[in-house]
C-alpha cells in the first residue's frame, strides 16, 4: 500500500539504460512490476522533448513514478516534480536530491527540505534516502508516508551495504512502507531486503544491464516473491551452536534394534 | 530482373548507400534530398563513423554485430579513408570492473597490459594499465566517406537532387525509397529520436590511431581520432527529440570525457558542437517495410555507417527480386520486417 494504492507487485523497475525500449517493454513484463520510474532531468530539457519516450512507458499501462534523478539542488529538484506532474498527471515523485557526483550519495539535508516544500505543494513524495533513522524521521516529520533507503550506491550492483541499519530502521518504522531503493546487483540482494521485512525493493541497472535483461527481471521477481514469503515465514535466527534436527538419544535404540 | 527506375529520397548515409548498392546491381536510381548540401540536416554528418561491431554488442542485440561485420568490408572497398586499425575500450582504475563487465559481453578482442597499450597508442603510454583491443574494428571519416559515396555516384551518372521534398507519390514505374531517416515519421508512427550530442576538438599534442573507448558507469564515450589533429568525441543518448544546440552539461561530459582520456586534451581547440537525432523504432534496430511502391529503408539510431551495407542489400534484394512487381500488384504491406 503506498499512498493508499494497493498493490501486488513489490518490485519497481527504473526505465533506464535498456539495450532498447522493446527490451524494456519484455523485462517489465517478465518482472510483473506494477510501477515504473522514469527520469525526467536528462531527456526533458526546456523543451519537454522526451515525448516519444515518456508515451512508450505511458502506454504500457502501468502506474508511472517520475523521478528527479540528476538533480543537485532543492531547487532544480522541485523544478523537476512540478514538470513531472504535469507530464505524467501524477502526484508521486521519486525525490533524489543528489550530493555527490561520484556516489550518488543523497544530499539529506536538501531532501528533507525539498521533501516538506513538495509535500506542502500536494505531491506524494517517494525519498531516495540513506539508512540513516534520523533522517527518516525528518522526512517522515516533511510528510513523507514512504521511505527508499538505499541498499548502496546507484548503479554499484554492491547490495545491502548495511545491514543493520536497514534492520534498524525497519524495527523502528514498523508501519511505513519502506522500499530499498538503489545499488542491488543480483537477485539474492533483493532477496534479502524482502526477508529483512522490507516492503518491496526498486531497481534499474542490475536488469538494465544484465546480459539478458529480460530473464534477469524475472530472476527478481522470484527473488522478491521467495523474500516476501520467507519473511511471512518468520525465519530463524542464527545461533551459535549447532541444533541437530533428529534427535541424537534414539541413536542407542537403532542400535538395540540392530542387534 | 525488375528494371523499374528507383528514387531513393534521403542523402544521409542510408540513402547514399541504398543508392550505390541499387545502381551497382544495374537498375537505374536517382536521389533526392531536402536539404541544400550534402550533409545538410543530416545526422550522418555527426556521426562517430566507427566501425565496431563486436564492441556495440556490449548493449545491443546480438544481430547488430552479425550484420555490422559486412560493413567493413563493404565500406573499405568503396572510401579508400576507412581505416582497419582495430579500437581500444579502456577505463579509469576505478571502473575496472566496466571493462571486465564490458569484456564478458563481446567477442573477438584480447586484453593488453600497460606496455601493449602504449605500443599500440603511444599517446597512452602509463595511463592505462589494461584495455581491450578489437584488432577486427575499423573506423571511418563520415563526412569524408559521404563524400565518397556522392563522387562514385555522380561517376555512375546517378543524379543527387538538393532542396527536393519526398515526392507524394511517384509516377507508376518508379519505386521510391523512403531513406529519410527521422523525417519519415510523418508515415512511421513508431519512429522515435534519440537525441546525440558530439564534439570536435582540434589538438596537436595527442596523436591516436584508432577509436577509443571510456568506460565509465554514467558516460560511456568515445574519441574517434580523424586526421590533421581532429578528433571527435561523441556521443551522448539522451530519449529527447529536441534537435537544439548541445548542452552545456553534455558538453562538460564530453570534454571532460577526453580530458580524462589524455590531459593535452585539455589545451585542445573546440572546432565543433554538433546535436541531432537517431532514427531509431522501439527495438533499436533498422527494419525495411514496404507499403506498395514505397519501402521505406529506417531506424540506423547509433548504427548509421555500420548498418547501412545491410539496409542497403536488404533494400537491393527486395527490389531485384523476380517478383517485387507481381507483389506491388497485391494490396499494400504495410509493417513488413526484415530484421
Amino acid at each position: 500500500m503506498l499512498y493508499g494504492v494497493e498493490l501486488s507487485s513489490r518490485l519497481l523497475l527504473g526505465t533506464a539504460r535498456y539495450p532498447s525500449p522493446a527490451v524494456l517493454e519484455r523485462a517489465i513484463k517478465a518482472s510483473g512490476a506494477q510501477i515504473v520510474t522514469v527520469s525526467l532531468r536528462r531527456e526533458g530539457g526546456a523543451s519537454r522533448a522526451g515525448q516519444s519516450f515518456w508515451s512508450f512507458v505511458q502506454s504500457l499501462g502501468l502506474r508511472v513514478l517520475p523521478n528527479t534523478a540528476g538533480c543537485h539542488s532543492v531547487q532544480e529538484a522541485v523544478t523537476t516534480a512540478h514538470m513531472a506532474r504535469e507530464l505524467f498527471d501524477t502526484k508521486w515523485i521519486k525525490l533524489e536530491v543528489i550530493g555527490d557526483a561520484d556516489t550518488l550519495q543523497p544530499d539529506v539535508f536538501g531532501l528533507v527540505e525539498a521533501a516538506g516544500i513538495l509535500t506542502q505543494d500536494g505531491f506524494e513524495v517517494f525519498p531516495y534516502t540513506t539508512e540513516d533513522l534520523v533522517v527518516a524521521d525528518r522526512l517522515l516529520e516533511a510528510g513523507c508516508r514512504v521511505l527508499m533507503p538505499w541498499g548502496a550506491p546507484i548503479g554499484s550492483a554492491r547490495g545491502l551495504n548495511n545491514v543493520y541499519g536497514l534492520r534498524s530502521l525497519r524495527a523502528h518504522f514498523p508501519d511505513i512502507p519502506l522500499i530499498v531503493d538503489a545499488g542491488l546487483g543480483v537477485p539474492s540482494h533483493a532477496a534479502a531486503a524482502m526477508e529483512l521485512g522490507y516492503d518491496a525493493v526498486l531497481l534499474n541497472t542490475a536488469v538494465a544491464e544484465a546480459g539478458d535483461p529480460v530473464a534477469m527481471a524475472r530472476a527478481f521477481a522470484l527473488a522478491v516473491e521467495a523474500g516476501r514469503t520467507a519473511f511471512l515465514a518468520q525465519p530463524l535466527e542464527p545461533r551459535d551452536m549447532a541444533q541437530p534436527s533428529t534427535p541424537v538419544i534414539g541413536k542407542a535404540a537403532l542400535e538395540r534394534f540392530s542387534n | 530482373m525488375a528494371r523499374s527506375s528507383v528514387i531513393v529520397t534521403g542523402a544521409g548515409v542510408a540513402g547514399l548507400s541504398c543508392a550505390l548498392e541499387l545502381s551497382e546491381r544495374g537498375l537505374a536510381v536517382a536521389v533526392v534530398e531536402r536539404g541544400h548540401a550534402l550533409g545538410d540536416g543530416c545526422c550522418s554528418w555527426m556521426a562517430g563513423g566507427m566501425l565496431a561491431p563486436w564492441c556495440e554488442r556490449a548493449s545491443t542485440e546480438p544481430e547488430v554485430a552479425a550484420w555490422g561485420a559486412e560493413a567493413i568490408d563493404w565500406w573499405s572497398r568503396r572510401y579508400a579513408g576507412t581505416e582497419r586499425q582495430g579500437s581500444l575500450v579502456v577505463a579509469q582504475p576505478r571502473d575496472a570492473t566496466d571493462l571486465t563487465r564490458f569484456a564478458h559481453r563481446t567477442e573477438r578482442f584480447r586484453w593488453l597490459e600497460g606496455d601493449a597499450i602504449a605500443g599500440l597508442e603511444p599517446a597512452l603510454a602509463g595511463r592505462f594499465r589494461r584495455a581491450l583491443f578489437f584488432p577486427d574494428e575499423a573506423h571511418l571519416d563520415p563526412r569524408g566517406a559521404l563524400a565518397a559515396l556522392a563522387g562514385e555516384l555522380g561517376r555512375r551518372g546517378v543524379t543527387i537532387e538538393f532542396g527536393v521534398e519526398h515526392p507524394a507519390r511517384a509516377s507508376a514505374n518508379e519505386i521510391v525509397v523512403d531513406c529519410r531517416g527521422y523525417a519519415a515519421r510523418d508515415l512511421l508512427p513508431d519512429l522515435r529520436g534519440v537525441r546525440g550530442e558530439m564534439v570536435v576538438v582540434r589538438s596537436p599534442d595527442v596523436a591516436l590511431s584508432r577509436p577509443v573507448r571510456l568506460l565509465h558507469p554514467r558516460l560511456p564515450l568515445y574519441i574517434v581520432p580523424r586526421g590533421n589533429g581532429l578528433f571527435m568525441i561523441g556521443a551522448t543518448m539522451i530519449e529527447s527529440e529536441r534537435r537544439g544546440p548541445v548542452s552545456v552539461r553534455s558538453a562538460m561530459e564530453l570534454l571532460s570525457a577526453a580530458y580524462a582520456l589524455h590531459p593535452a586534451f585539455g589545451e585542445a581547440e573546440i572546432v565543433e558542437l554538433g546535436a541531432d537525432l537517431r532514427p531509431a523504432f522501439p527495438d533499436n534496430l533498422p527494419q525495411l517495410r514496404r507499403n506498395g511502391r514505397v519501402l521505406h529503408a529506417n531506424g540506423l539510431f547509433r548504427h548509421g555507417f555500420l548498418l547501412a551495407p545491410t539496409l542497403a542489400r536488404w533494400v537491393a534484394d527486395a527490389i531485384t527480386r523476380e517478383d517485387f512487381e507481381s507483389e506491388v500488384s497485391h494490396a499494400d504491406i504495410p509493417q513488413r520486417r526484415r530484421a
